[in-house]
């Protein structure tokens, strides 16, 4: 569990990034900070590993005040994930991914094994293991980083806008790939985006941010959409637009699925007549990503 | 030619002379300017005080600053390791400074990362922000590496033996052929240098060794396709 009590963060510029900032992030949950640039969601990710330091209030890990834990012993149990995935670009892929083990003492050969096994958990390869970070396509780059955040087993995993660089196509399929993981090796993971589809897509519970690191609203997707807390909220989520509010056309497919419109009349999707196709489809998608994702590689 | 080969013997002497009193000043400047461009990558402050002293300490004509180092540690003048002080103050004075912009080159975000998954400052200077450098600064240790092979051979005015001594002696005795194996001599030694600190850089870097391997790789493609 992850405590933040009134947590303040002025920067020496006189910046109030974040204002008396007050959340409980309960274990092994998926959550999102999702908000504009500039809104403190990243700076309040930071303080969780020490990388910032909050100016008055506090931040407690399981109970624990992290202020009084060594903060390079902290960042070590904390998985980290950035947007340009921060590989070590003059290691190979496996030194990157057993980076933190080695740098706490685990023996070189049972880190690389380690790090083989951690390769094939986040579906790459095991010949990439020798190649240099720049030798890897965006995609692939953002899965070796995933995998050095997952080596020393943190119960916490923070991503910082990950997939934020790479094509639609991988994101889809990096964002299944993180989904699967979240549910197989059950972590706490803070995942912050400016893409509020994003958010819905991956969060099972999603914070809004104003600026200052307000919260504008925060719970689980469908409560968001459901009811939106305010104008900020419901221009950001898209309902003002009418984007998030769907209508049935008098199209049908062949098959009987329901054609869906949004607030402008265009058409937003379809509507299956039974609940089964969306598993199928979705397993579908994700091995034509993959091919893509490969392809850019040979 | 004749002369070379009945003089064999003191021209290699010499050579070897001129690499022993090369090699230090090119070593010690190199280790030296590590800390100093470290500094000054990490502080405005820093960065103005150092290049500004490098660069004063570089406008020293080369034999006034020979002919002071005795005065200033009180040796006696004909000592080389005056010439060796000498040059190494000159190779500091070039190396800072690009000492200083091969650790600004870093990329910011893998130096952010780096902290963030628990580098201590120490851990990730060695593992991360010199081997990052490292490209940067082979360009300033080639620069600083030819400009003392060839600064050395003044040394040779002030009677320390070094293949400038060949330009002297030639002068004197206004033997052409003498001036010419110096000459010669001192551009081997400097390209000899080169080689071994390009090889030295291949070894420690392989990644960069790889990214420039492909990135000729390519060019040659290109080449070959237009």
């Amino acid at each position: 569990m992850i405590e933040f009590r009134g947590v303040t963060k002025q920067f020496p510029d006189g910046t109030l990034a974040v204002d008396d900032f007050t959340l409980v992030i309960p274990s092994r949950q998926f959550i999102v900070f999702v908000g504009s640039s500039g809104c403190g969601k990243t700076t309040i990710l930071r303080m969780i590993n020490r990388m910032v330091d909050p100016t008055s209030g506090q931040i407690l890990i399981d109970g624990d005040d992290i202020a009084k834990t060594d903060a390079v012993k902290l960042r070590r149990s904390i998985g980290y994930v950035m947007q340009q995935s921060g590989l070590l670009p003059h290691r190979k892929v496996v030194d990157n991914v057993s980076t933190v083990p080695r740098l706490k003492g685990v023996a070189k050969a049972k880190a690389r094994d380690d790090a083989m096994a951690l390769l094939k958990t986040v579906g790459l390869d095991r010949a990439l293991a020798d190649r240099y970070p720049a030798q890897l396509s965006g995609g692939q780059q953002q899965r070796v980083g995933v995998a050095r955040a997952l080596a020393v087993d943190p119960n916490i995993l923070l991503m910082d806008e990950p997939f934020g660089a790479v094509d639609p196509l991988v994101r889809a399929e990096l964002q299944t790939e993180i989904m699967r993981l979240q549910r197989e090796l059950d972590k706490t993971v803070v995942f912050v985006t400016h893409d509020i589809d994003e958010a819905f897509l991956l969060g099972d519970h999603v914070v809004i941010f104003q600026k200052g690191g307000k919260i504008a609203q925060q719970g689980t997707p469908a409560e968001i959409l459901a009811n939106p807390a305010n104008d900020f909220v419901a221009e950001f989520i898209g309902a003002d637009r009418g984007k998030r509010r769907l209508t049935v056309s008098d199209e049908k497919s062949a098959d009987g699925d329901l054609v869906l419109l949004d607030g402008f009349g265009h058409p937003a999707g379809v509507m299956a007549s039974s609940g089964a196709p969306i598993k199928a489809s979705g397993v579908k998608s994700r091995s034509v990503s993959n091919k893509t994702d490969q392809a850019g590689d040979a | 030619m004749q002369w070379v080969w009945t003089n064999f013997d003191t021209i290699w002497g010499l050579t070897l002379a001129h690499v022993g009193l090369s090699v230090i000043p090119i070593v010690v400047g190199f280790v030296l300017s590590i800390p100093l461009g470290y500094a000054a990558s990490r502080s405005k402050v820093a960065r103005s005080v150092l290049l500004t002293a490098g660069g004063i300490l570089y406008t020293i004509p080369s034999l006034a600053l020979f002919v002071a180092i005795p005065v200033i540690i009180g040796g006696a003048i004909l000592d080389p390791r005056n010439v060796v002080i000498a040059l190494t103050i000159y190779a500091v004075a070039i190396m800072v400074r690009t000492a200083a912009d091969a650790f600004a080159s870093v990329p910011a975000d893998v130096q952010d990362s780096a902290t963030a998954i628990g580098f201590s400052g120490v851990q990730r200077f060695f593992a991360v922000d010199l081997p990052l450098a490292g490209p940067v600064l082979l360009a300033g240790i080639r620069v600083v590496s030819v400009s003392t092979v060839s600064l050395l051979s003044i040394g040779a005015i002030i009677g320390v033996s070094n293949l400038g001594s060949l330009f002297t002696d030639g002068f004197q005795r206004n033997f052409y052929t003498e001036i010419w194996t110096g000459l010669v001599c001192i551009l081997l030694v400097a390209l000899v240098f080169d080689v071994v600190l390009v090889v030295i850089a291949r070894i420690l870097m392989p990644w960069n060794r790889r990214s420039s391997a492909r990135s000729v790789r390519a060019h040659a493609r290109r080449a070959a396709l237009s």
